[in-house]
């Protein structure tokens, strides 16, 4: 695990404002940001912990906690929220027996999360999971897009 | 006449409504004499999946709604009139639609391949850079862009040119250019399209922009929410770099560009010019005190010109065809034109770019065929969390900078969502504090714990708990956040309340005092029940239901569990025989 640490630490030696591109290898290493390895990119980088934390906290793409297999973004850009947004992330969350609180299911296979806008606001409402994009949805359509995923 | 070349657009809108099948399925019987092309998005998103069919003659017609089992129609030329959306050949529904717009930063947007560099190049591709580069001096080119009246188009409306002008006469050696596609606003995706369309135009913008003030190295500053836009600038500038038009020695003239990308982490007040560049250093992105512009210290403490996507997209254009061919569009203080993005409750969603001057009605109604299912139009929101909803007497608005301000909202980005009568205009000022709370940075205290207390109000009046003395509240901290905050977010996070209020008082009215959503919108106001007689059974709310609280079998009388009812209203609007019965207390 340290090497690939090492490798990202590399890769970014010596350059200017590295902390994001650090912290997001760092995550897209591991799926989350732990406090080990933030503490070991902290170690050797120099870059202070409290600092890495300042980022991590600031920025939405950041997890502090393990994430499901399948990140579910919901979004919540002006035209979903005209367009019925609310009551899809419900029926979501209720398909996943999600509760109240609760983002990622229990056998680890989704996250959900609520983004501010995906900007496909023209297929309203809409939610993303992975980099796959999915529009004009309706409650009913719900179990059948998420069984595709394991 | 024979079919010569199909293009099928792939942007992520045509993406998700299914136009990689439409492509592979067309793949499958395409005969050898057709050529097949991808392209992205020429804004007819409610279409999507979109094609284009060009003839020998090279006249086109554009198809839209398509399945992957069009394709033997498509190609066969037997596709029925109801999928025809655009004709050069006869009338077709979109035909005047396509007319009212002029496309300029969006010229290459679903007629060329994104990917494909060669195209760019077919369509006067870099030959803006190259006219710069070889022939005109860096104050001729700002001449230029002073002279086209180019305003910022990320909503702060500042002259290009000038922008452009104080970075080139600030002292150093070193300069950056910033790309700001961090396009946050909710209802906004004109950058999206733009990048994911034709991201050489930005390119070249950029390339253009750092001859001129004499910047060696750029970033472009990509929301991570747009991963196509990311893979797109990234083949882009690799294409770009390999052909000589970024790199070193540009067109042998000594000048060398470098281009970086960088990824958002989602930030919304990223946006912001003095944040974006704080998280481009690595840091949290936080607003810091204006003097000293970028323009004289932005990124690390070097001269700085930072310019939005639909800016950058712009320039080339200006430099082919000369800014007085510009500035022939619009108003005297507005000039050109300026892309929008329709979205909401309006018939065509997409994206559109029309001439300054337009008006709000035909807009919504010309080009994007007036509301959904023929209701009553409510408001159309402009300019994002920092905007705010013109109401329907003001649909005669011009839309031009000025004109857009008088009403209360601002043009900003150029999102524009239109709503009905079963927006609620209190949920709608609620959910745009509940944004700007969530993203305010936390720097000044009245945006960060203001917003709050006018978030928790309006709550409030959306719970029917409201009292009258609420609205004066609401008007108080709307002053003082506006005039304690530091940067844009908090100094226009009240306008969604204050036009809302401005326009729709009689709603917060009906909330504080009847107890009562006109809209029958917020869920502690209303009561859903159903109808015995009307109701056929069909089961269609049930499958509609979040929360599964619909009991009942086909053909029989359905119920629901007034318990588990979170009064969303998903059965109400998909019931077919008026059998929900809404109740408005």
């Amino acid at each position: 695990m340290k090497l690939n640490i090492d490798k990202i630490i590399t890769k970014y030696k010596g350059k200017n404002g590295a902390a994001i591109p650090l912290l997001q290898e760092l995550q897209e290493l591991e799926g989350y940001l732990a406090p080990e390895s933030i503490r070991y990119l902290s170690e050797h980088t120099g870059i202070p912990v409290a600092e890495l934390y300042g980022v991590a906290t600031f920025y939405s793409m950041f997890y502090l906690e393990p994430q499901g297999r399948h990140i579910i973004r919901v979004c919540k850009g002006t035209a979903c929220h005209v367009s019925e947004a609310d009551t899809l992330g419900v029926a979501i969350r209720s398909h996943l027996g999600l509760s109240e609180g609760e983002n990622t299911t229990s056998d680890g296979r989704f996250t959900v999360l609520e983004v501010a806008c995906l900007g496909c606001c023209s297929l309203a409402p809409v939610i993303m999971i992975g980099d796959t994009t999915y529009g004009k949805l309706v409650v009913d359509k719900i179990g059948k897009i998420l069984d595709q995923y394991e | 006449m024979a079919i010569k070349t199909i293009k099928v657009g792939m942007a992520s809108c045509g993406l998700a409504s299914g136009a990689e099948d439409v492509y592979h399925a067309i793949q499958k019987s395409l005969p050898d004499s057709i050529e097949l092309k991808k392209t992205a998005c020429l804004g007819f998103c409610f279409a999507e999946p979109m094609v284009e069919v060009i003839d020998e003659a090279g006249k086109s017609e554009f198809f839209g709604y398509l399945t992957p089992r069009d394709a033997d129609k498509l190609l066969n030329n037997t596709l029925p009139d109801r999928k025809l959306l655009i004709s050069q050949k006869r009338d077709a529904p979109a035909n005047k639609q396509l007319a009212r717009q002029v496309r300029i930063t969006t010229r290459h947007s679903g007629s060329i391949d994104p990917e494909n560099i060669q195209d760019y190049l077919d369509d006067d591709g870099y030959m803006a850079l190259k006219k710069v580069c070889t022939g005109m001096s860096p104050q001729e080119v700002i001449d230029e862009m002073k002279a086209s009246g180019l305003r910022g188009r990320g909503g702060a409306s500042f002259s290009t040119g000038l922008k452009w002008q104080f970075a080139k006469d600030a002292a150093g050696d070193k300069k950056y250019i910033i790309c700001n596609a961090d396009e946050g606003d909710p209802g906004a995706f004109m950058d999206r399209n733009i990048l994911e369309s034709d991201p050489h135009s930005v390119l070249e913008g950029m390339a253009i922009c750092a001859y001129t003030v004499g910047a060696k190295n750029a970033y472009i500053y990509c929301r991570a929410e747009y991963p196509l836009a990311v893979k797109r600038l990234k083949k882009a500038i690799a294409d770009a770099e390999e052909m000589g038009f970024l790199g070193d020695n540009i067109f042998n003239r000594g000048f060398s560009l470098h281009i970086v990308l960088k990824e958002g982490a989602g930030a919304f007040v990223c946006g912001e010019e003095t944040a974006l560049i704080a998280s481009i250093e690595g840091k949290r992105g936080m607003p810091c005190l204006r003097p000293p512009f970028p323009a004289q210290s932005g990124l690390w403490e070097k001269p700085t010109n930072i310019n939005n996507v639909e800016t950058f997209a712009t320039v080339a254009w200006i430099i082919n065809h000369g800014a007085a061919a510009y500035a022939a569009y619009g108003t005297e203080k507005s000039k050109g034109t300026k892309v929008f993005a329709l979205a909401g409750k309006i018939k065509n969603t997409g994206l559109i770019e029309v001439p300054m001057g337009i008006t709000l009605r035909e807009i919504i109604y010309d080009i994007g065929g007036g509301i959904k299912e023929d209701r009553p139009f409510k408001a159309v929101q402009l300019g994002g969390p920092s905007g705010g909803c013109i109401p329907a007497d003001l649909l005669d608005t011009q839309v031009d900078y000025d004109s857009i301000v008088k009403t209360g909202a601002i043009m900003g980005s150029g999102g524009m969502v239109v709503m009905d009568d079963t927006t609620c205009m209190v949920n709608i000022a609620a959910f745009f504090l509940n944004f700007t709370q969530n993203e305010s940075c936390g720097k000044c205290t009245f945006c960060r714990i203001g917003t709050k207390r006018m978030l928790e109000i309006l709550q409030r009046i959306q719970n029917g708990e409201g009292v009258l003395e609420d609205i004066e509240k609401l008007e108080h901290l709307s002053e003082q956040i506006i005039s304690s905050s530091l940067c844009g977010l908090g100094k226009t996070a009240p306008n969604p309340v204050l036009t809302t209020l401005r326009y729709f008082k009689d709603e917060y009215i009906a909330h504080i005092k009847d107890k009562r959503c006109p809209a029958g919108v917020c869920s502690a106001l209303v009561h859903f029940e159903i109808d015995e007689e009307k109701c056929t059974g069909c089961t269609l709310c049930i499958r509609a239901c979040p929360t599964h609280c619909i009991s009942g079998e086909v053909k029989k009388l359905h119920l629901i569990d007034q318990d588990s009812c979170i009064s969303c209203g998903a059965c109400y609007s998909v019931c077919k025989f008026d059998a929900v019965i809404r109740t408005q207390y």
